[in-house]
């Protein structure tokens, strides 16, 4: 049994938070780089010029590249040979949401409760915490602030076994075509496939938090993400939603085993602030 | 990409009707930022028959929530966010006067109407570009509803701020002129 004290998760999570509001993944700015040397749209290079110089004034100035600096989304493996010390696990994370929050001057996006009174918390908190008991002695936590513009778009539809790929591909482009401009493209767009229904919304979330580059351990999944970006990339809808070849600079797609009757599909589209940040304690 | 045409604010009508779809722009001058809550209480106003804590004749709205200001600086990142979450309430604005609004994302088609009905522009700034655009405000100053936070309506002083024209008062739609060539689907 490994013990590790609360404090130090709580330091790891206020310390993502910034980075990751603050520091746009290097793989993030390659691929607008890439996209804005291909981009046929004057305009659309325009705004990809504009946001790779967003990304470095960010970087060099530690400001957020984006106000929405979101929900914190924590994901959390826990390694069973781990024995947490002086604290439990969740107030540790959501006391370094608070610091990373408060003292690293993000805003404050979270509310309460979400029908009557709306009332702010001030402090960003709570997380939305997706634990994994794993093997080992180590905890990963992976922590995505996702903004609303993008996640306001996600799509949800139980599709039945006969719906097929065909299906599917029309769910997601659906859901492409619907969110536009509001989202923030070019995106990064998480599927989810299979599962139930929460499952379904859990793979997609995943997906759209992973690292740009990655690709579906599993070829026909990979040649699937392939694919659906290709397809994106024609829908015209471009940076910002002014038109142009990069709709999106990334398909991730997760899977899960789901029911005989089911096909569930989820679509979670990241904006092209796609942050993320990573400690091992 | 064609030169941006600099333009100040607040917008005199002529201004804002000479505005077309598709234009690159810079702003100068004052505008507003309001957000979710902050239309809500404008609205609320109205309703209630009280006077709005700011006259919004030929007033530019940005739809903004920045993060807090680092010491020294005049504001955090101030991106614009979603734009048709504010459709509830803006034709009732414009119907007061409001020249102009600044945001992201389409519109709903009665929005486009009180904009063609008022002689008023809809223009976008780039989103997720709040760091850059946090460069070009000078001032930011609570108007009312502090406790809204960053929703709170403010009042912004701006330089060179730019943005792009999308819905004119004419109703011409820059999402779909922008998009037409590059669809294949």
């Amino acid at each position: 049994m490994r013990e590790i004290p609360a404090e130090e998760i709580t330091a790891a999570v206020a310390r993502l938070a910034v980075e990751a509001c603050c520091d746009l993944p290097k793989e993030m700015v390659a691929a607008l780089e890439k996209a804005k040397a291909g981009e046929p749209s004057p305009v659309g290079r325009d705004i990809l010029g504009q946001l790779l110089e967003n990304a470095e004034i960010a970087r060099r100035e530690q400001a957020p590249i984006c106000q929405d600096t979101g929900l914190a989304v924590v994901f959390a493996d826990i390694g069973q040979d781990v024995h947490i010390t002086g604290g439990d696990f969740e107030e540790a994370v959501n006391k370094g949401i608070h610091q990373g929050y408060v003292d690293g001057f993000l805003r404050k996006s979270s509310v309460e409760e979400p029908l009557f009174e709306r009332r702010n918390t001030k402090d960003n908190t709570p997380a939305i915490i997706h634990t994994r008991i794993v093997p080992g002695d180590r905890i990963r936590l992976r922590l995505a602030p996702k903004g609303a513009g993008s996640e306001n778009k996600s799509v949800l539809k139980m599709l039945v076994p006969a719906d097929g790929i065909e299906g599917v591909r029309k769910v997601i482009l659906d859901a492409i075509k619907t969110a536009g401009p509001n989202s923030c493209p070019p995106m990064v767009v998480g599927v989810g496939l299979g599962g139930n229904m929460e499952l379904a919304c859990l793979c997609a979330k995943r997906a759209a938090a992973r690292d740009i580059g990655t690709r579906n351990p599993d070829a026909r999944y990979a040649a699937f993400e392939d694919e659906l970006l290709t397809l994106i990339n024609k829908t015209g809808i471009g940076p910002q939603g002014l038109g142009g070849e990069t709709t999106a600079v990334a398909v991730h797609v997760e899977w899960a085993p789901t029911h005989i009757a089911s096909l569930p599909v989820a679509v979670n589209i990241n904006c092209h602030a796609a942050r993320h940040g990573e400690a091992v304690l | 990409m064609a030169e941006a045409r600099r333009i100040t604010a607040p917008f005199d009508d002529a201004t804002a009707r000479s505005l077309r779809a598709g234009e690159k722009v810079l702003i100068t001058g004052t505008i507003l930022a309001a957000r979710d809550a902050a239309h809500k209480r404008m609205v609320e106003c109205l309703d209630r028959g009280e006077k709005l804590p700011v006259d919004l004749h030929g007033q530019v709205v940005y739809y903004v929530g920045p993060t807090p200001a680092k010491p020294g600086k005049p504001i955090g990142s101030a991106g614009p966010t979603t734009a048709g979450r504010m459709d509830a309430y803006a034709p009732r604005l414009m119907d007061e006067g409001l020249k102009g609004m600044i945001g992201k994302g389409y519109r709903k088609p009665e929005v486009v109407e009180s904009m063609k009905k008022n002689g008023v522009p809809y223009l976008a700034a780039v989103g997720g570009a709040g760091a850059l655009i946090a460069e070009r405000i000078k001032k930011y100053t609570v108007l009312a509803w502090p406790d809204l936070g960053p929703e709170a309506l403010a009042e912004m002083v701006v330089e060179d701020f730019p943005a792009i024209v999308v819905i004119d008062s004419e109703g011409c739609d820059y999402y779909e002129a922008g998009q037409k060539p590059y669809r294949k689907l």
